[in-house]
């Protein structure tokens, strides 16, 4: 209770600097809206709609490739990890192609699938998919091989092993790498909403990309708050229930 | 055959080990690590392999297990050959193995799931049983770092218990222990082989910690690996490790090893 009323009492205070500082008047309106402006904005755009549309939009999109990088993303770090063959061809390409900034394959995916969800598809699954491998395969590298010894002399086998014993035991490895693999789908699926306009369906990085071609800063400036807002959700519904486990089990990080 | 030689004749052999080599290819040396090794474990029989660090007595061990298989020689298991590890042969290991992603009960119970003929309820009973018998039903709930190094062997032990299997095999499963910890479950491990009957085979380097626990110690040498020696200890159980009647046994074999090894640094000095 007394961590939430602090971290309340802080952003006040924050927005009240904010304020404070717009109402002196040392800044121009246009360049720097007061925090009531934005929220004027956000409270009408949740109104006529376009906000909780557009965020919809962004979300389905991230989620959708989210989730495929992940289906594909284990399967491939635990190959990775399992035969050698894997490893010196899919693991080094996924090495490679982690290095690259996922907007990057913005331009491909354009060429490709043309102005399509498709190529935000795309995008999303190149952003998450390759951390996800990599950190799949140096979770279950990590995973001490006396614990699959002693799961073999109680009777487990093969998938066995795998299931109840490998894959638990990389768990830490792997959240953190979904953890990346997430930052970074956001990140290049907010790059390729602002680079192209996708006709399909307008994103919270197009209403981004408005706000600046309107100078309209207030929606700017909301706008990224709901963005921020968007991660910090996802930070604290997908990601602190695995982490909050592993703490409590692991032992680490006591809070 | 008559009936007094049927009524004074052996328990069965429940391990035979007949001349069992081991080489490990590394890349600077080939370590001998086994070198034409035979023993016999009857069933209900607790025999400790003593020797100095890196002497093959861990590998013999592994071998036993199924975890690593033998260069020639082989070893049966109630007659049959070993293929591969297996439930019936239990393992403990000097780190407890525990899995941190459960629990102390999820970590009982992780063994029993894989016995297929009891249901959950069963399965539930049999854990609490052994979480008793160690004394730590108290701690079902609990996460494996919040145990201390004596109370998590102690949770190894009742995992490696709970599926009932008929061999333990234990590679020092107390070296990384307090003294006082240590004493405790000298206590407990002799209790429970002598209700439970089971046949144990223990390794350690520790020549007191043999003496105590073993009714027959197999003394060890290495470069290669072979059994130099056999000591039956016949005290009566249960043993202290402290006791007058002890130390002469462990004195005994104390002097055997070192007279093992002697020659076996003479050749290195060379």
């Amino acid at each position: 209770m007394r961590r939430w009323l602090n971290a309340i009492l802080f952003f006040v205070i924050l927005l009240a600097i904010w304020e404070g500082l717009v109402r002196t008047g040392i800044w121009s309106p246009v360049l720097v809206p007061s925090p009531l402006d934005v929220a004027r904005y956000l409270a009408g755009s949740v109104q006529d709609r376009t906000l909780l549309d557009a965020s919809y939009v962004t979300l389905k999109r991230l989620l959708l490739g989210y989730a495929t990088g992940l289906v594909l993303g284990l399967p491939l770090g635990l190959l990775n990890a399992r035969f050698k063959f894997c490893e010196d061809t899919i693991g080094l390409l996924a090495l490679g192609l982690q290095t690259l900034p996922s907007v990057c394959w913005a331009p491909l995916a354009l060429l490709w699938f043309g102005q399509t969800e498709t190529a935000m598809f795309f995008i999303v699954i190149m952003g998450s998919l390759w951390s996800i491998t990599l950190a799949t395969d140096a979770g279950v590298r990590n995973v001490p091989p006396i614990y699959a010894r002693a799961a073999q002399t109680m009777g487990s086998r093969g998938l066995h092993t795998w299931f109840k014993v490998i894959f638990p035991a990389s768990l830490p490895f792997i959240v953190s790498g979904m953890k990346q693999g997430w930052a970074f789908a956001w990140r290049s699926l907010m790059a390729a909403e602002i680079y192209v306009t996708i006709l399909t369906g307008f994103g919270l990085g197009h209403l981004l990309h408005y706000g600046r071609e309107l100078q309209a800063m207030d929606a700017v400036v909301g706008i990224m708050f709901v963005i921020i807002l968007v991660g910090l959700l996802a930070d604290k519904t997908l990601f602190s229930p695995f982490e909050r486990f592993m703490h409590r089990r692991w032992g680490t990080a006591k809070r | 055959m008559t009936v007094e030689t049927e009524l004074i004749s052996a328990p069965p052999e429940k391990l035979v080990v007949e001349g069992v080599s081991k080489t490990f290819r590394t890349a600077r040396a080939d370590v001998h690590a086994l070198d034409n090794i035979s023993l016999n474990v009857r069933e209900g029989d607790f025999v400790c392999l003593v020797g100095p660090s890196g002497c093959g007595k861990s590998t013999l061990l592994n071998i036993i297990a199924g975890l690593e298989t033998p260069d020639k020689g082989h070893v049966l298991a109630d007659g049959k050959p070993i293929t591969g590890p297996g439930s019936e042969r239990m393992m403990m290991f000097q780190e407890s193995a525990l899995y941190p992603w459960l629990d102390v009960f999820g970590n009982v119970m992780f063994s029993l799931k894989l016995k297929p003929k009891l249901n959950n309820k069963e399965r539930r009973e049999v854990a609490m049983f052994y979480l008793k018998l160690v004394g730590l039903e108290k701690f079902m709930y609990a996460n494996i770092h919040e145990l201390s190094g004596g109370m998590k062997q102690r949770v190894a032990l009742a995992r490696a218990l709970a599926p009932n299997p008929r061999v333990l095999l234990m590679d020092e499963p107390f070296a990384a222990l307090d003294a006082l910890t240590r004493e405790q479950l000298y206590g407990d491990i002799q209790q429970i082989w002598a209700k439970r009957r089971k046949t144990i085979v223990f390794v350690t380097h520790n020549v007191r910690e043999a003496a105590c626990l073993g009714n027959r110690v197999a003394l060890f040498s290495p470069h290669p690996g072979r059994i130099q020696e056999q000591f039956e200890i016949n005290l009566p159980r249960p043993r202290d490790i402290n006791s007058v009647e002890l130390a002469k046994y462990s004195t005994e074999i104390t002097r055997a090893l070192k007279r093992h090894l002697k020659p076996e640094l003479a050749e290195v000095a060379e």
